[in-house]
């Protein structure tokens, strides 16, 4: 899953190569600002077909938090 | 003149007053609400305790509604979320962030609930999220901004989201309204030209710096650490994007900015405070009563919208 998590950032930031692992921070890593944040949960909620509460963002600092949440609601990936 | 947005908040106009920091208290909020307007009053970084105070004395001044806009980085977001309830205010803006987490608080007490959005993807969330409407502000606009251009955002959220939408940045007299119109919006928010209303409590020195602005009189600071601010160039937007430049971290950045707009709305430093206007600032000539604006504005928005038509 964290290939495919670390496709779907490099897409949304427009970044190539990134060193990506479940400890990457997306602000204090990969300077993602707030509007950036609300680009990625869209896109893995198309990925996953999971719906991410805008209550939750604030708990989703990394990257391992974002797989974390998916593999909770039963995503299998 | 009746759209979606006049509807869902029993005004007359669709006009809404920027809930600026400061500048939007209760004065100007009941000014433009008696103007058949929304005024709103603008929390900004201020305690609960003074947000409730300018709420009881807009109720004094005005029957009509009138509302509040919340900046969600206030250390006291919380207790203010409270205090809107608790006051029975019937329409909430909020910026600086997300506020998923009181939406059903304050859904469930009959507030209005507009968050300001920067992007297609906010506004899509917010309306999942049980928003009523959005504000899809441009970066044409004062204070805290986003990147995008009023032209270029709205029609793009319009086409995002089925509730309506209120188109703010660079709007100032009945042509920007009209445009924003065309665009799809069912309302405008103005900031920049009700900052020099007579019912403004804003200092004559700063009401006069955006009086005598040109086109290219503003400036962006802070873009560098992902705060970008509009104000009016003066000796400290000089200052900060020097230091900007050279690299200053984000803290040495923000000690001169500390009470920088306090300094210039209560004090009148034009020198060293923060003039935060609009891009459209160029466009404001003179001080008048809001009454006057909403007038003057609705005359010339609805004239050109009738010719459309024709």
């Amino acid at each position: 899953m964290l290939e495919r998590v670390k496709e779907i950032i490099e897409e949304q930031l427009n970044l190539e190569d990134v060193e990506i692992t479940e400890e990457t921070r997306f602000k204090e890593d990969l300077d993602v600002d707030s509007l950036d944040l609300f680009e990625l949960v869209m896109a893995f909620e198309e990925e996953y077909g999971v719906e991410i509460p805008s209550e939750e963002l604030e708990s989703l600092t990394t990257v391992g938090a974002v797989i974390k949440y998916m593999q909770d609601k039963g995503v299998d990936a | 003149m009746k759209t979606r947005i006049t509807e869902l908040l029993n005004i007359e106009y669709p006009i809404i007053q920027g809930g600026m920091a400061w500048v939007a208290e209760h004065n100007l909020a009941a000014a433009v609400s008696n103007a058949g307007g929304l005024g709103l009053i603008g929390a900004g970084g201020a305690p609960a305790k003074f947000v409730r105070e300018q709420i009881k004395k807009a109720k004094d001044k005005t029957d009509n509604p009138f509302g509040v806009n919340i900046m969600l980085m206030n250390p006291e977001a919380d207790a203010i979320a409270q205090v809107i309830v608790e006051e029975g205010v019937k329409v909430v803006t909020t910026g600086a962030g997300n506020p998923a987490k009181y939406m059903e608080m304050w859904k469930e007490a009959g507030v209005k609930v507009i968050p300001v959005v920067a992007s297609v993807a906010m506004a899509k969330l917010m309306e999942r999220a049980g928003a009523d409407a959005v504000v899809a502000e441009g970066m044409e606009s004062g204070g805290h901004i986003g990147s995008t251009t009023t032209m270029a955002l709205v029609p793009q959220v319009v086409d995002a989201v089925s509730v309506p939408v209120i188109a703010a940045g660079g709007i100032g007299d009945g042509r920007g309204f009209a445009a924003a119109m065309m665009l799809g919006a069912q309302a405008v928010q103005i900031g920049t030209r009700f900052v020099v209303a007579n019912e403004s409590i804003v200092h004559s020195n700063y009401k006069q710096k955006i009086v005598k602005a040109k086109d290219i009189d503003s400036t962006v600071t802070g873009m560098s650490h992902g705060h970008p601010v509009r104000a009016i160039r003066n000796q400290m937007t000089k200052e900060y994007l020097r230091l900007e430049k050279e690299g200053a971290d984000f803290m040495e950045l923000e000690r001169l900015t500390l009470g920088a707009l306090r300094k210039a709305v209560i004090d009148g430093d034009v020198v060293n405070g923060t003039l935060m206007a609009g891009q459209i600032a160029g466009l404001v000539n003179k001080e008048q009563s809001c009454k006057e604006i909403i007038s003057e504005i609705m005359n010339q928005a609805e004239e050109l919208l009738g010719n459309q038509k024709r």
